[in-house]
């Protein structure tokens, strides 16, 4: 992970010597190079496609699933609507209450994707700005937040995430449904920033030796402000690629904690839950309840991954 | 060497010590210790006592030093939910776990390795990149979805093999074993593969990239200039160049392999350490919790040591500057 944070600041510098024309160029270049990759663009229609309907659930899904009163236990186990018992109005079947599958997979992507999204972000302000703030000082400040990174990442986000979570049960035994969403997302950040912080670290410690950032220092340009609007441009390349990669790993993480019963309330639907609870039923031969979520799950996934892996070659041609 | 070696084991310890503040503060402030030991009806005066006998009104410091002196020789108190010592619970359920990981870890192996070299030799050709294509999407699927369908297909459909437990298994000494008999094979297959899965795809990644870097070397630049036939330059210089930090990864990874076991573990009824401390989790057991904790971290402090000093005696530059600087990817 650390050859593009060399190799992507060097090409760029030597395109343009400043960060706002900079960014226009990556992005005219990545958009030139991405409108000719079939495999990128299939991927950004399937993620545009899931964030899509996850945006507009409320309108698109024929049922709301949070409406008690629209459940009709009569309704419940039917099978997907081209299916001899199926019905049109449930178009892939119901679950075990009666719930409209299209409709919960439409709002369970939504809850996959605000936990996925939002622990990104998270992780990513946390991580970039220890990141600039080590490699920039460095001495007893580096050495403290490096620590404390190693620590962190050599244990599995899962085994944190688990971690956290089983300590926000003790603490909060009785507001464990209501914190579980705070809970969740936060062991998911709290995971993650490390990654970004070793990257941007290491970035920095490339940059901040460079011409542009000693004549900056010269002129008197403030610290904070030299790392944001000098440095920060700079670095950011590689922090791309690492987001896009870990937006997919944390809704997997996300289904995975659902799925063992220790991530969303059970009540609420996310990719994980739908498919923990088909899980029971799959012997029964009510396959539906499963499988188009876990398939909306490793779409998901995958098309994120390709994006990663495309973003990463595109920013790093050695590895092509 | 010597001041390399005693300044990394210094890291170790440090780390350690971090990890076992975690737990400690686990211990004595998620929960209330007394409450958790004695039963409903003990008296005020009992609860006092026991709060005295447990060091409870005594420094943070002096109750550290304590905690650690406890783990050291390995116990970590009673666990809430079985009311049995924490460290015979986890001895009890060792074996199963090492042994799922040891042998997905041979089947990432002996498969991801081959695929690797397989998908570099002929990146540019189709079949190359639709093993990267399968790779992508062994690294994105989800550990427990395989599990699923695993179970779904080879136990449900087929009926083939058997989708909980262990089986039989064979007592040796402390250790239980069930890669004695065919039963535990039988057993132990579909988790096995399941937990393979994502480490066979990130194996193969990562052999395919180092295999093209060193392709891309001087060494096999000059290797093909003298005339020797490509059997020799892919397998004799650049794999055996590309295969160092693979090693050493796939090293570290073993340690990811146990903590993933827990999602595979659940899935399957495995009945490792990985269950354990999902049932802690849930429940919540804090000494569980808290005492696997602590063992997942010497795993991968030991591993990390291990491979450090390994790279320290390989590469002399990193005697001096103690950092490792090729070896993660």
């Amino acid at each position: 992970m650390s050859r593009p944070a060399t190799s992507a600041p060097a090409r760029t510098r030597a395109a343009t010597p400043h960060a706002g024309a900079w960014r226009r160029l990556l992005a005219s270049e990545l958009w030139h190079d991405f409108v000719r990759s079939p495999t990128a663009l299939l991927a950004a229609a399937v993620a545009l496609l899931c964030v899509g309907g996850a945006l507009l659930a409320p309108w698109l899904a024929p049922h709301d699933p949070s409406d008690l009163a629209t459940l009709d236990l009569a309704d419940s186990h039917l099978p997907p609507a081209w299916l001899a018992d199926g019905r049109a109005t449930y178009l892939l079947g119901t679950d075990d209450q009666g719930r409209d599958m299209l409709s919960a997979l439409l709002y369970g992507l939504r809850i996959s994707l605000m936990v996925g999204l939002s622990s990104v972000t998270l992780s990513v302000l946390l991580g970039v700005t220890t990141g600039l703030v080590a490699g920039f000082a460095g001495g007893v400040v580096d050495a403290a937040l490096m620590r404390l990174c190693d620590v962190m990442l050599s244990f599995p986000p899962i085994l944190i995430a688990l971690l956290i979570d089983g300590v926000g049960r003790v603490v909060f035994p009785h507001a464990h449904d209501v914190l579980a969403f705070a809970v969740l997302i936060l062991a998911l950040t709290l995971t993650e920033w490390g990654r970004y912080a070793r990257t941007v670290r290491g970035s920095t410690l490339v940059e901040r030796h460079k011409e542009y950032v000693q004549a900056a220092r010269l002129v008197g340009v403030p610290a904070w402000r030299l790392l944001r609007r000098h440095v920060l441009p700079n670095v950011l390349g590689p922090v791309l690629v690492l987001a896009t990669i870990q937006v997919g790993q944390a809704i997997v993480t996300e289904a995975t904690l659902s799925f063992l019963g220790v991530g969303v309330p059970p009540t609420t639907p996310s990719l994980g839950t739908l498919i923990r609870v088909g899980n029971d039923f799959l012997h029964a031969g009510e396959w539906w309840i499963t499988l188009f979520p876990a398939v909306v799950l490793v779409l998901v996934a995958l098309s994120v991954n390709l994006l990663g892996d495309w973003l990463r070659d595109e920013l790093n041609p050695r590895l092509r | 060497m010597l001041p390399f070696i005693l300044r990394r084991l210094a890291q170790a310890v440090l780390v350690m010590l971090v990890v076992g503040m975690g737990a400690f503060s686990l211990f004595q402030y998620v929960g209330d210790p007394v409450s958790n030991m004695v039963g409903q009806d003990a008296s005020a005066a009992q609860r006092a006592q026991l709060h005295v006998d447990l060091g409870l009104d005594k420094p943070a410091v002096v109750q550290f030093a304590r905690f650690v002196g406890h783990a050291l020789t390995g116990d970590f108190g009673l666990s809430l939910r079985q009311g049995r010592e924490v460290s015979a619970l986890i001895a009890e359920r060792l074996p199963a776990t090492l042994e799922l990981a040891v042998v997905a870890a041979l089947i990432a192996i002996a498969a991801g390795v081959p695929l690797g070299v397989y998908a570099a030799l002929r990146r540019r050709r189709w079949d190359g990149k639709a093993a990267m294509a399968v790779s992508l999407l062994g690294v994105s699927l989800p550990t427990f979805l395989v599990g699923v369908v695993l179970i779904e297909v080879f136990s449900v459909l087929l009926g083939w093999l058997p989708s909980f437990g262990r089986g039989a298994t064979v007592q040796l000494g402390a250790w239980s074993t069930g890669l004695l008999t065919l039963d535990g094979w039988r057993h132990i297959l579909l988790p096995a593969l399941t937990l393979a899965v994502y480490q066979l795809a990130l194996l193969m990644r990562l052999v395919r990239a180092e295999m093209l870097e060193a392709l891309r070397s001087d060494y096999v630049k000059f290797a093909r200039a003298r005339g020797l036939p490509d059997r020799v330059v892919h397998f004799g210089h650049a794999l055996r160049n590309a295969l160092m930090p693979v090693l050493t990864i796939s090293g570290m990874q073993l340690g990811s392999l146990i903590a993933f076991s827990v999602i595979t573990e659940t899935v399957f009824a495995w009945p490792g350490m990985g269950s354990l401390f999902i049932q802690a989790v849930q429940f919540p057991d804090v000494p569980v919790m808290a005492a696997y904790l602590c063992l997942i971290a010497l795993v991968f402090v030991v591993i990390n040591l291990v491979v450090d000093l390994l790279y320290a005696a390989v590469d002399p530059r990193l005697r001096l500057h103690g950092a490792r600087a090729g070896a993660r990817p």
